[in-house]
């Protein structure tokens, strides 16, 4: 059990002091590096609450996925962030004013909330025992039957985000030459060429 | 042993960090959205603790949709900063007023 505990520790602490430094590092590159860490730290408290699904899904889509898009976008646009940092102290004292009483807040919530007792009786899809079926078995039971159209619906949304994001970054440059296929079938040689009898010593 | 507070506790500062960092980077989009991916992260450590404290897989269901929606969001976002940037050349917050909103 300490070893578990001091698991929690380890990884809760990584991931708040990550999750700090992703939004006061200098260099957005950094700051894209702190997150994957935070994200990493965040997967392995899930694997510590048994939810590894969920977990293998936050390392693969967003490390895998989201994290070096990000890394694709901050390295490939040429922005000055010297210039972009320049107002942080005027906000530094705000954001912290505004974050702390938010957290006083939070923690208030916290210590003092109670599980109604009919809770038990309301589960929508009660998790089966961990001995008979494992955390992505028992999640796509649920998912493909309960929750198919949900599940459907994600995947459109995916697919929408998709299309979008290929519409808005896409651009027809006029200056390139673009290969046409159907123009190059139907060339004959009887409009591409001409013969031109060519006397000597006269040119063309 | 770990109690459910505990990783209420965990998602509370990484929430409230995710606000801090809107504050803070008041002029860099990039960060702004890393920011909101910390919230969203935040609000899925509390999705799953809660399943797990439960007994109720549908919190870890909610958790893949939310992951399945910040991903959409997070890749319109930038595909939006990227076609902004190659207009205005720039990214910062302030200059994002052609519409005057």
């Amino acid at each position: 059990m300490t070893v578990t505990l001091f698991a929690f520790y380890l990884f809760s602490i990584t991931a708040v002091m990550s999750g700090l430094f992703v939004v006061v590092a200098r260099n957005p590159v950094h700051s894209v590096l702190w997150l994957i860490l935070t994200f990493f730290s965040a997967a392995s408290l899930f694997v510590l609450m048994g939810a590894e699904f969920v977990a293998m899904l936050l390392a693969i889509v967003y490390v895998g996925a989201v994290a070096v898009l990000f890394l694709f976008v901050v390295m490939m646009l040429d922005v000055d962030f010297v210039e972009l940092k320049s107002g942080m102290q005027k906000y530094f004292l705000i954001g912290l004013a505004i974050g702390v009483v938010l957290l006083m807040e939070l923690g208030l919530v916290i210590g003092h909330w109670k599980v109604a007792p009919e809770a038990g009786s309301l589960l929508q899809s009660p998790t089966p025992p961990i001995g008979d079926v494992h955390n992505t078995l028992a999640l796509g039971q649920i998912i493909y039957t309960d929750y198919i159209y949900l599940f459907q619906i994600a995947g459109l949304i995916l697919l929408t985000a998709m299309i979008g994001a290929i519409v808005l970054t896409l651009r027809h440059r006029t200056d390139v030459k673009r290969q046409n296929v159907v123009d190059q079938m139907q060339r004959d040689p009887a409009e591409a060429m001409e013969v031109i009898n060519v006397k000597s010593g006269q040119g063309l | 042993m770990i109690s459910v507070e505990h990783y209420l506790t965990v998602a509370a500062l990484l929430f409230v960090i995710g606000i801090f960092g809107i504050f803070l980077n008041r002029k860099n989009v990039i960060v702004i959205l890393m920011s909101i991916e910390l919230m969203l992260l935040a609000v899925n450590i509390n999705f799953v603790a809660f399943s797990t404290h439960l007994g109720d897989l549908t919190g870890q269901v909610f958790t893949l949709f939310i992951l399945t929606v910040a991903a959409a969001e997070a890749a319109i976002g930038l595909a939006i900063l990227v076609c902004f940037f190659r207009v205005r050349g720039t990214i910062a917050v302030e200059d994002i007023n052609v519409m005057k909103g």
